[in-house]
């Protein structure tokens, strides 16, 4: 908390401030006002569903990553690793049960609502099914799952997006339903859908501003800070319309007045180096870690970990005139749903259109579903694009597994070598 | 001569199985010019590669006998050893006699496997094959009968045969005969442990993921009648047990006998499911395809693969340990391994209400020292024996 005094942020960073805390007052207060909760997941969230039916969404790795950002996972994974849970599994999953352990408090240190419902939307992830099947153990609620299929052929075919859509149909929507005893309204959905749209131009609009030199977003360490977040709780409605309009107006005005990117540190002033980064943060040490980048003038202009919330800048829009078709879609192109082949073209992509200096993978011990295959992804993306490549390791949400010295060891290392490239292409 | 004969065929089945160059399956190939496809775990059907002439081949990982060099280069330490033995296996050449590699849905490493494979092996057919977690047949079923057809596409532009309703009835009942005599030879050593040994029952299955399915059956029906009628197999004073959570990356052969050495009669366990997945014999009157999906659907073994739905986790072990009149659970699974790890605490709460005792261990396909595990079983099956109902 002490770092939080000495943050500075924007104006669009306040106000999502502002709407986080009131989200989880909502939230705190709901056994008292009767709103009710669903428990979902970040990729392939229905949040625009949930939303039509005047439920509330909580988001249990979201929980995690805040309880890491307040130096409260390392108890909470010991007491799940005391119950038996394994050292070698998804530390967002045993930081999530420790937290149920120690009275479910929230960021703002409110007690979460218990779920009215678990709504495991399956995409991407395989530890997400597991997550939902412990969590089920621990609630006296219904559970109701989307399987979303894997894009393994690196398509989404018709049988996928139907397997999805009828599962909308016929399960997601008559839970939902049961939950919140109220209808579904297919032209509310409609509007909420528009409104994502809206939404998703700007957020587009603001990640694509890394293209410009320098960059005025970290898209990476400020991508999952200020940029994204508010996307996933709050697409569909009218503050999250707002939000978007007010940060890109923002970000274009950076543009104009050629800035750099607000880092918690304050302004960058010289850019340095230019990188894609794929994988998750450390959120133990996240303000540490960004720093580690900001002090040697590095910007992130473009991450994949942005995309696991949804993938946009290839053009996808949540489309009011094919309501639960978009939604499917949506879910079956979250990143982490894409084949590696598909991975590895959206980073050389990145590399090229925001002229990346390098490709940087922070590699996360406890996630699987990124982890697995990012060394051939590093070499592959490194062979296309000639740009060099960068490995760091670390967790989510696992102080153990964050070693401060020897990421920046092999950071500094990374930036050194990306000069002598630069070096070497001069001569 | 019967006690010979039977090490005979297990011998056999090891070797087959421990033949990293697959000479077997290049034989097989030159003999009859199909295909040969390989599979991982845990479960894919069999039958449908058979009805267009492919021969479903096993994959289950290098074991102890490989050393592991380009493998590790491709993973990080904290990622399980069969992906990267895989790997290794694929770039050092052992398995180019495969016309490709199916990757079942089990979880994101074998997952992300196949799309390595895409690259590495680019002239080869690399297919990820999901399951539905849906298992409702106008639902999950659709959209299993979907990949289904796929993957029947796939093989016929590799060269496979074409899909004929009337050979994948022929297939299923010959899956389906070896199916039922892979279920008998559980049946036997629930009764009769000590006429099944865990560790020859795991030869013979393991190689029955490679040998071609007529060839299975004949062999393990012989095994099945020779340690039927085998006298000298007489039982000892050891503890049952039921082994989970091995159901993907294998334990080497070694752990196994170890395990069986330290005082424990295995009499359940999550070996080579592929054979025990569908746990009946499917329809064959019906459309075959629908046979398979439904199967898939309604027949299939539980598992931490599996969706648990509204169902409670680990009650379906607590009915294994049951049947098999077992005394206790040996928690044995691969390190690094999300379905087994992740599933585990909710299975152990599962038993533990039901009284049954447990412990737990890890391993890697290619361990080498077994003491610790030796003491930790035995100590395990000495508790049983001497403490159990007191």
């Amino acid at each position: 908390m002490s770092e939080e005094k000495q943050v500075f942020k924007d104006d669009s960073q306040l106000r999502q401030k502002t709407m986080i805390a009131d989200h989880y007052s909502r939230l705190a207060a709901a056994p008292d006002t009767g709103e009710k909760s669903v428990y979902t997941f970040v990729p392939g969230n229905l949040t625009e569903l949930i939303r039509n039916f005047d439920l509330l969404p909580v988001l249990p790795e979201i929980n995690a990553l805040q309880s890491a950002m307040r130096g409260k996972s390392k108890e909470y994974i010991a007491a799940a690793e005391r119950e038996g849970h394994s050292e070698d599994v998804c530390t967002y999953v045993k930081c999530d049960v420790g937290m149920k352990r120690a009275g479910n408090v929230g960021p703002t240190g409110e007690r979460l609502p218990d779920p009215d419902l678990l709504l495991l939307s399956y995409t991407g992830c395989f530890t997400f099914m597991k997550w939902f099947e412990i969590l089920k153990q621990e609630y006296d609620c219904p559970v109701t799952m989307l399987h979303v299929p894997y894009q393994g052929e690196g398509e989404i075919t018709d049988s996928m997006r139907k397997y999805v859509v009828d599962q909308i149909k016929q399960k997601i929507i008559p839970a939902l339903e049961k939950a919140s005893g109220k209808k579904f309204d297919i032209d509310k959905l409609r509007e909420q859908l528009r409104r994502s749209a809206q939404a998703e131009d700007d957020l587009v609009a603001v990640l694509e501003s890394a293209k410009n030199r320098p960059s005025p977003i970290d898209a990476y360490f400020g991508g999952v800070y200020y940029i994204g977040p508010i996307f996933t709780a709050f697409r569909g409605t009218e503050q999250a319309v707002d939000y978007y309009r007010l940060l890109n107006q923002e970000i274009q005005e950076r543009v104009r007045l050629g800035k750099g990117p607000v880092t918690p540190d304050g302004e960058m002033k010289e850019e340095r180096f230019r990188l894609v980064v794929e994988g998750p943060p450390n959120w133990t040490n996240f303000r540490e870690f960004w720093k580690m980048f900001s002090e040697e003038g590095a910007v992130c202009v473009a991450s994949s970990y942005t995309k696991v919330g949804g993938v946009y800048d290839t053009g996808f829009r949540h489309d009011p005139d094919r309501p639960l078709e978009s939604l499917a879609e949506y879910c079956l192109g979250c990143y982490t749903n894409l084949n590696l082949p598909s991975r590895v073209d959206t980073l050389e992509r990145y590399v090229r259109e925001y002229q990346a200096d390098g490709l940087l993978v922070n590699s996360i011990k406890s996630c699987n579903s990124f982890s697995a295959g990012q060394l051939m992804m590093l070499r592959e993306v490194g062979d296309r694009t000639g740009v060099p490549c960068g490995f760091v390791e670390s967790d989510l949400v696992d102080p153990r597994y964050f070693s401060g010295s020897n990421i920046k060891n092999r950071l500094e290392s990374y930036f050194q070598m990306i000069e002598q490239k630069r070096g070497g292409v001069q001569v | 001569m019967s006690a010979n004969r039977i090490l005979e065929l297990v011998e056999s089945a090891e070797e087959t199985y421990r033949d990293m160059s697959l000479a077997s399956v290049k034989a097989w190939k030159e003999k009859t010019g199909g295909l040969a496809i390989g599979f991982m775990p845990i479960y894919v059907p069999r039958e449908l590669l058979h009805a267009q002439g492919v021969l479903p081949v096993g994959i289950m990982g290098g074991g102890d006998d490989l050393e592991i060099i380009r493998g590790d280069a491709y993973y990080q330490s904290y990622i399980c050893h069969i992906p990267r033995s895989t790997i290794e296996l694929g770039l050092g050449g052992q398995l180019d006699c495969l016309d490709g590699m199916l990757f079942p849905a089990i979880c994101d490493v074998i997952r992300n496997l196949s799309g390595m494979w895409k690259f590495e092996f680019p002239e080869k057919l690399s297919r990820y094959l999901d399951v539905p977690q849906d298992f409702t047949p106008e639902m999950g079923g659709e959209f299993y009968k979907s990949e289904l057809l796929a993957l029947i596409a796939d093989l016929e532009k590799r060269g496979a045969r074409p899909y004929d309703k009337e050979a994948l009835r022929a297939s299923i009942r010959l899956f389906n005969e070896l199916g039922g005599i892979v279920r008998d030879l559980y049946a036997l050593r629930r009764a009769s442990p000590w006429k099944v040994p865990t560790a020859e029952l795991y030869c013979l299955q393991r190689a029955a993921t490679i040998w071609p399915v007529e060839e299975a059956i004949t062999i393990l029906r012989e095994y099945h009648e020779l340690v039927l009628a085998d006298e000298t197999r007489t039982p000892m004073d050891q503890a049952r047990v039921v082994l989970a959570g091995s159901f993907c990356e294998q334990p080497p052969l070694g752990l196994i006998k170890t395990l069986e050495r330290s005082g424990c009669y295995i009499v359940d366990d999550d070996f080579i499911q592929v054979h025990r997945w569908i746990t009946r014999s499917l329809d064959v009157e019906g459309d075959p395809l629908e046979a398979l999906v439904n199967g898939f659907l309604f027949d299939a073994m539980a598992s931490p693969t599996r969706y648990c739905g509204d169902k409670t986790k680990g009650t379906e072990l607590v009915t294994r340990v049951e049947t098999a009149g077992a005394e206790g659970v040996l928690f044995c699974a691969p390190s690094f391994c999300d379905p087994a790890l992740l599933d585990q605490p909710m299975a152990v709460a599962s038993i533990e209400k039901a009284g049954i005792p447990w412990t737990a261990f890890r391993y890697s396909e290619n361990n080498g020292q077994f003491q610790v595990i030796r003491e930790q079983a035995g100590t395990f099956a000495d508790s049983i024996k001497l403490w159990s109902g007191v």
